[in-house]
């Protein structure tokens, strides 16, 4: 396959500007995107695919599309190559393109060095603040200041659905519970001692309403993938793990209409991976799920169609997650409630567990049988503000 | 400081200095002298948060700050425990404009607050910077 004649640059604008003193440097993309969607003839709602770079302000390609208020993108790509970045998403644009993956992909650059912009490629994810008039996450100044962390912010996810639903503390602990008569196998788990609901709910509160024994642990390491073209994997000696389907799904705020806090954008990425892919949640055997906290696997369970929305406190209680003992295994290693966490990006290490399911190498004590198909889904970022979902279907071939 | 921390049982919080850029400096100038500013589309005519140039409903750059009574109910809440200045509520509340707003809410105990509860919006001083809203009882 060739992107030879895949994909068309119909669209294209340089700002006029050449010294912006009054002119913010996200304000400075969304003047370069109106006018590229101008000349194009499109409007920004026909936008599902963005790419910018280490100019872009804020946390990869997330700040920009939530000021932008671009709500149906798709795929995103944030490759940074320095000042050939953009040469580098033509070529990416088009890759995506072709697979199918977006159709009308929106380029951006812009900065502002006259003016202590800060310079790009100082980092992806923002400062937290600070005085002066330097450019920095769009949102920055109106989010950062509140103490803002993983845990409250997913404390805030938990209580809106347990006032909407009524998912109990009791329920979010069956998660930690599945997870720890997991990770005792793990002979490298953070955490191997097997916790009780009563362990969750008795440990002391950090963000209301999630416990010490809700939250993930904190490790160092990290993890590396292969992916191969099929005839490299024939060339090989190990068991064949095929990618069925791929979907990823920003979520945003985008200006604070109908927030939303108990779904996470899984509703849109999982169901593009799973029609990729061509089966369904009831045929997976093994589930690798973000277990930032309790409540992250709660709202990603629901949200990928494992059971109804709402039903997340029932489905995931009584061992339901329990390899050998429930109707969906997940985390066999323990997740990043009780084995790891790397760097606190827990993307890497779904995908492992799947990989060791789906090659019959996981722990004996958690090997799902005839495992043949499975889930990796995380969520990056945080549910409470804005998050990009992303899914993977893997299927054992042979 | 501000007054409330003096009042035992009611949660407050050291701000830091909001990041202000050409783009926001109206916003927070405002907000030294007491308005609450929120966007306002001219195009879609729709409310948003947080401020901005560009209309994140609808793209439009037409656009500009409105002021706002800064009234609302909360959203959903969650109290911070780990904290060494004590415990402190951070949610979002959802103004009589549409927009939620992400905050603190301030002088109320920690097990005061409740979804649906209306607030109203104050500014606090910041550590060497404008002063920022959050949201107490109304």
């Amino acid at each position: 396959m060739s992107i030879k004649g895949q994909a068309y640059l119909m669209g294209a604008f340089e700002h006029p500007l050449r010294d912006a003193p009054d002119t913010s440097t996200a304000q400075l993309h969304a003047e370069c995107a109106r006018g590229a969607l101008a000349d194009a003839g499109l409007s920004y709602l026909d936008i599902d695919g963005y790419f910018c770079a280490g100019d872009a302000p804020g946390f990869g390609g997330m700040s920009m599309a939530d000021y932008m208020g671009l709500r149906n993108v798709r795929h995103m790509d944030t490759t940074e190559t320095g000042g050939s970045s953009y040469i580098v998403h033509v070529g990416h644009a088009a890759q995506a393109i072709a697979a199918g993956k977006c159709s009308v992909a929106l380029i951006t650059l812009a900065g502002r060095p006259r003016h202590g912009g800060r310079r790009p490629g100082a980092g992806m994810a923002g400062g937290a603040g600070g005085s002066g008039l330097s450019d920095g996450p769009p949102e920055a100044g109106f989010e950062n200041i509140y103490g803002g962390s993983t845990h409250n912010t997913y404390g805030m996810c938990a209580m809106r659905h347990m006032y909407e639903y009524g998912t109990t503390s009791e329920q979010l602990a069956w998660i930690k519970v599945a997870a720890s008569t997991h990770a005792q196998w793990n002979e490298h788990a953070f955490l191997r001692d097997v916790v009780t609901v009563e362990d969750v709910v008795n440990s002391r509160m950090i963000a209301d309403p999630l416990h010490l024994l809700d939250c993930c642990v904190v490790t160092d390491g990290g993890g590396a993938l292969i992916v191969t073209s099929p005839e490299v994997a024939k060339s090989l000696k190990r068991p064949k793990v095929r990618v069925l389907g791929a979907g990823e799904a920003p979520k945003l705020p985008l200006g604070g209409l109908d927030l939303d806090l108990t779904h996470s954008g899984a509703v849109w990425s999982g169901p593009r991976a799973f029609a990729e892919a061509g089966v369904t949640p009831g045929d997976i055997k093994y589930a690798s799920i973000y277990d930032s906290f309790t409540i992250t696997v709660l709202m990603q369970l629901e949200d990928l169609g494992f059971c109804k929305k709402g039903e997340g406190g029932r489905f995931v209680s009584d061992g339901n997650l329990i390899s050998g003992v429930g109707k969906l295994p997940f985390n066999t290693d323990g997740g990043g409630l009780c084995n790891n966490h790397p760097t606190n990006r827990g993307g890497i290490t779904k995908v492992i567990e799947a990989v060791r399911q789906l090659r019959g190498e996981a722990h004996p004590k958690v090997q799902v049988a005839n495992c043949d198909l499975a889930i990796a889904h995380g969520t990056g970022g945080s549910l409470g503000t804005r998050h990009c979902a992303a899914t993977v279907i893997l299927e054992r071939e042979g | 400081m501000s007054d409330t921390q003096e009042k035992p049982g009611l949660m407050s919080r050291p701000i830091p200095a909001p990041m202000v850029s050409v783009e926001t400096k109206p916003f927070w100038d405002a907000a030294a002298e007491g308005r609450f500013l929120i966007g306002r589309c001219h195009d879609c005519g729709k409310a948003y948060w947080y401020p901005r140039n560009t209309c994140p409903h609808c793209m439009s750059g037409d656009t500009s700050l409105e002021e706002s009574p800064g009234e609302g109910v909360i959203y959903t809440y969650s109290v911070m425990y780990r904290s060494p200045t004590g415990p402190y509520a951070i949610g979002y509340v959802t103004l009589n404009e549409g927009p939620a707003v992400l905050t603190n809410f301030v002088d109320v105990a920690p097990d005061g607050l409740s979804i649906g509860m209306k607030v109203k919006v104050k500014f606090q001083p910041t550590e060497g910077g404008p002063p920022a809203p959050v949201f107490a009882p109304a």
